[in-house]
């Protein structure tokens, strides 16, 4: 498998040399982002709190395990991606607003979004490995530079910038063509599960989900 | 009597070891796994874990950022005495789970369900969880905090008696395959099978089954526990590997634990535990002694008691 150091606010060029499995490892600023900063910037409408993409563009969907000290400085512990796909409604007006071209999350998004959104603006999506290399991308920070929104979001939700060095690992889920590892394994699995299957049975009752047809009967 | 301090710095420290330190059954069970494993992402994926463990204790970090919802489960001993009693006991476990989350620093993951309101610390209305259990003979309290992911990897259905095995194999394969995409299951994990009770209980026994258990360890019913067995086989026959890669490695372990339900019904629920299977337990004595472990010992003789009597656990051992 291919390791890479790439800078968190890379060009072009570095995010063609991709290929889906890399292992990436990452060098300058990240931002943590997710549900409470989308709502802000992309329903209500909000300035964004920091100069995007200036001062970096790689956006971290997640939270870290992190603590205010009582003389206002930040300490960092383990930090993990939380899992993209629900972020999906929002991620096409907010790569356009914050000009990110690197998204860092946990189990990728949907290929529509790729196709749709990530294809667009020239973004690529990393994953963390595990999950729960949280202690090994612990090590990769630096320093905390800033937290936006604390108040209004709370630990968990504000926007946390940091600086990185050898921040890893990651790996490469989706490219600048749109295609997605995830995606290409799951089509493999897929393959074999008749197999898998050989011995079991359908349950007796059906749910919704199984059925669309709300006249059968179900449990 | 046992002190409150002892039982908030025992707390503490428990803590801290679930978030920070891989339990020994479940690293012998991930490098077993990491061995075997052939698929080439899904061993990378797995070797970056068994770095991560290793730097997380170097570190004194926590394995995963996503420090799960902390929960506790007691256990008390017929004769144990606490100083304040069963209310202080409470609230020296909101207090340590509150304090631990500000000192380690764990990730604050709790927040008011609609209002989002977060406290930064884990504790909010019924959080952590605190589940309480009995044992006959003794003067000890078994502390045991368990820090599972709080979103995906659990799934609960209503089956028949009809179903049958058949019907019980097709659901555990939907929800691992379910699970196991993307590796939302934080697989390969041990996963914990319900069977029978009520719909609550069900969720209850097959969650203790997954956080409770250790790995290698088998259900006492020999037929239950070659099901177990075979479950294991079953999971990692599905082709799936850690992160939803190609691969083998989806079950650690398999734990199944079963309660009497409706004559009518046959309830299943399963759960995946996760790559960090962050568990830790301590019993304090009324002597003051405090011996910590990873292994809850939850699923006694007593705690699977069939009738209104219970076999003494000496004649348990004799004959298993």
């Amino acid at each position: 498998m291919k390791k890479v150091r790439l800078s968190t606010s890379p060009d072009r060029a570095a995010l063609a040399a991709l290929s889906l499995g890399d292992v990436v490892y990452l060098d300058g600023t990240v931002y943590t982002a997710r549900e409470g900063v989308y709502r802000r910037v992309v329903e209500d409408g909000e300035a964004l709190p920091l100069d995007l993409p200036a001062e970096s563009g790689t956006n971290f969907h997640c939270s870290p395990a992190a603590t205010v000290e009582p003389d206002g400085s930040y300490r960092v512990g383990a930090v993990t991606a939380t899992a993209s796909f629900r972020f999906s409604k929002w991620i096409g007006p907010w790569l356009e607003r914050s000009g990110a071209t690197l998204i860092l999350g946990k189990g990728g998004m949907n290929p529509e979004d790729y196709r749709n959104h990530f294809v667009r603006n020239g973004a690529v999506y990393l994953t963390t490995v595990g999950y729960g290399t949280g202690a090994l991308l612990g090590r990769g920070i630096r320093r905390v530079k800033d937290v936006h929104w604390r108040e209004e979001l709370g630990l968990a939700q504000a926007v946390w910038v940091v600086e990185v060095e050898n921040f890893g690992p990651f790996l490469v889920e989706s490219d600048l063509a749109g295609d997605s590892l995830f995606e290409r394994e799951n089509a493999k699995i897929a393959a074999g599960l008749d197999r898998v299957y050989e011995g079991t049975r359908p349950a007796v009752m059906k749910r919704f989900g199984e059925t669309d047809d709300r006249r059968d009967e179900m449990i | 009597m046992i002190a409150i301090d002892s039982i908030h710095r025992t707390a503490l420290t428990l803590m801290s070891k679930a978030a920070i330190e891989i339990p020994d059954d479940y690293l012998d069970g991930l490098r077993r796994a990491a061995d075997a494993e052939d698929g080439d992402l899904s061993a990378f994926v797995l070797q970056a874990m068994l770095e991560n463990y290793d730097a997380a204790k170097e570190d004194g970090r926590a394995m995963c950022g996503d420090t799960g919802c902390p929960r506790w489960y007691v256990k008390l001993a017929n004769e144990a005495q606490v100083e304040g009693g069963p209310v202080a006991l409470e609230q020296a476990l909101r207090r340590a789970t509150a304090d631990a989350t500000h000192n380690i620093p764990l990730r604050p993951n709790r927040v008011h369900p609609l209002w989002r309101t977060d406290h930064d610390n884990n504790v909010g209305i019924a959080a952590p969880e605190i589940e309480v259990a009995f044992e006959p003979d003794g003067d000890w309290i078994d502390l045991t905090t368990v820090h599972k992911g709080g979103l995906f990897g659990t799934d609960y259905r209503m089956l028949f008696p009809s179903d049958g095995i058949e019907g019980i194999k097709r659901f555990y394969l939907d929800s691992l395959v379910a699970f196991g995409k993307r590796g939302l299951a934080c697989q390969p994990a041990i996963i914990g099978i319900g069977l029978g009770g009520s719909k609550d209980a069900c969720m209850v026994l097959g969650k203790r089954a997954a956080c409770l258990r250790t790995v290698g360890d088998r259900n006492p019913d020999p037929k239950i526990a070659a099901l177990e067995r075979e479950f294991i086989d079953l999971g990692n026959s599905i082709g799936m590997g850690a992160m939803g890669f190609v691969g083998k490695s989806m079950v650690v372990d398999c734990h199944i634990e079963v309660g009497y339900c409706h004559t009518g019904g046959m309830q299943m629920s399963v759960h995946a535990f996760c790559l960090s299977s962050r568990r830790a337990c301590a019993r304090l004595y009324g002597d003051g002694r405090v011996e910590y472990r990873t292994d809850p010992m939850w699923f006694t003789p007593y705690q699977r008691r069939e009738t209104v009597e219970w076999p003494p656990a000496a004649v348990v051992a004799a004959v298993a």
